[in-house]
């Protein structure tokens, strides 16, 4: 997955930045070329793209929590090792971005730490609970259909290592979208008792979803500067709206209901009408009060003190720390 | 006493952990502490150039492999893959890259810089002249 709805930094303050150098810097991402870890590069772009590609990392990995849940209880030997494949891919998206991340400067280490103090976050919707296996299906199909929006479209973005590790995480997207699916017609074709399932794991899901795209364009922090230098490359309402066009007509397909009594679109403008989503809400849980912040992070810590001294064993004492290439 | 102090799963596993509810959540991993990293160039098929793919974190050869199996070839096509430290690694500066331009004074190295048609064309119809004059 994700990665959705990242939080930008308010200022962005180049004054000190060369302007000639800026200059150049500004026309060839107009022109479209992709900016590499060794160019000149604003020291606010730099900052934000660490920001932004490290919140994608943790998202993937605090992501793999919910849906690895079920994977001892997923229905049928099959179905295990799907999500068992599936969560596997999300780790690995982390390890993918945790490294981009790392070109720009930031250690791997520092970002673990900032992770698990709260200093950086991760996408919200994994603060909520998978309670039954029909959840997993159906953020496997509709949270990583959100992602997948969200990752084609900043994989045109600036910088080289971000698109290429987003490049790679696509075509893994694409199993997730069809396995969630699978899951998801499965269990609304089923029996009444299945149907039941994935309604209400829909039903719980709803909020999530909305807020997965991050604040409302009417109240989200003034980003021209991003779209300019193509960190963000579409509006959060924008990608909401591609979402609503593209999947509310398959899950009303399913004879699922969504429950926004608002949501409907509207044939002149082509535009979805939807119920505002609680933005406040989504402000509380990002900052740590949501169901599932505490064990999602205390999990996390767990896994790594647990592993530390695995990871000492094997150390070399000549090892020395470069900032990855590319 | 333990039921109120460690935290209640959905995931029986995370239960069975005895996490503390209200342990503080912080960490200080040290340098280094996820070891070196590697780059990694895979080959798509045989016949074909290593390409760059990315970087990842090991501790030695061995373990570079299995992680770049794993983070670079789970899908698509790969038969090779090199791992090479990346302190082993030295690279040129973007800002030099004049360097490699060709120049227009080393038009001789170029296959380009021979023109022998105009010449060709000029011997043909001064030959065809002379024929005609006998
Ligand atoms: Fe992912
Ligand atoms: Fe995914």
């Amino acid at each position: 997955m994700y990665g959705g709805g990242y939080i930008f930094d308010e200022s962005a303050s180049t004054e000190l930045d060369d302007a000639k150098k800026l200059e150049a810097f500004e026309a060839r991402i107009e022109a479209g070329e992709k900016i590499e870890p060794s160019d000149w590069m604003p020291a606010e772009y730099r900052k934000q793209l660490i920001r932004m590609i490290e919140q994608h990392a943790h998202s993937e990995i605090i992501g793999a929590l919910p849906e690895g849940t079920w994977i001892t209880r997923a229905p049928g030997f099959k179905r295990k090792l799907a999500l068992m494949a599936k969560v596997q891919d999300e780790v690995g998206h982390a390890q993918l971005l945790y490294s981009a991340a790392e070109t720009l400067g930031k250690s791997r280490e520092d970002m673990i730490n900032d992770l698990i103090s709260g200093k950086s976050k991760y996408s919200n919707v994994f603060n909520y609970p998978a309670e039954t296996w029909a959840d997993t299906a159906v953020i496997a199909w509709l949270i990583d259909a959100g992602a997948i929006i969200n990752q084609v479209a900043n994989s045109k973005g600036s910088y080289g290592p971000y698109c290429r590790a987003l490049e790679r995480i696509c075509t893994e997207e694409s199993f997730h979208l069809k396995y969630g699916h699978d899951s998801v017609v499965f269990l609304a074709t089923g029996t009444p008792v299945q149907r039941a399932m994935v309604q209400d794991a829909l039903t719980r899901w709803w909020k999530p979803i909305m807020h997965f795209f991050g604040p409302s364009d009417k109240i989200s922090v003034h980003n021209t500067i991003m779209m300019k230098w193509k960190l963000k490359m579409a509006s959060n309402d924008d990608m909401r709206q591609k979402f609503l066009d593209m999947y509310v007509p398959k899950i009303w397909d399913l004879g699922l209901n969504i429950p926004d009594p608002e949501l409907r679109k509207d044939e002149a403008t082509g535009k979805w009408h939807y119920t505002e989503p609680d933005w406040e809400e989504f402000k509380r849980v990002i900052n740590g009060d949501g169901p599932c912040n505490r064990e999602r992070l205390a999990v996390r810590k767990m896994a790594e003190e647990k592993g530390e001294w695995v990871r000492r064993a094997l150390m070399k004492q000549d090892e020395r720390y470069i900032t990855p290439l590319a | 006493m333990k039921e109120n102090s460690t935290i209640k799963s959905l995931d029986p596993r995370i239960t069975r952990a005895d996490i503390p509810k209200d342990g503080q959540l912080s960490i200080d991993i040290k340098p280094l502490d996820q070891w070196q990293t590697y780059e990694v160039f895979h080959q798509e098929k045989k016949g074909d150039h290593h390409s760059h793919v990315g970087s990842l974190h090991a501790p030695n050869p061995e373990m570079a492999f299995l992680m770049a199996k794993e983070q670079y070839a789970r899908r698509g096509r790969c038969v090779n893959i090199w791992v090479v430290k990346t302190s082993d690694i030295f690279t040129t500066n973007f800002e030099d890259e004049d360097m490699y331009t060709t120049n227009d004074d080393k038009m001789y190295r170029e296959a380009g810089g021979y023109k022998v048609m105009d010449r060709i064309n000029k011997y043909k119809k001064e030959h065809k002249k002379k024929e005609a004059v006998k």
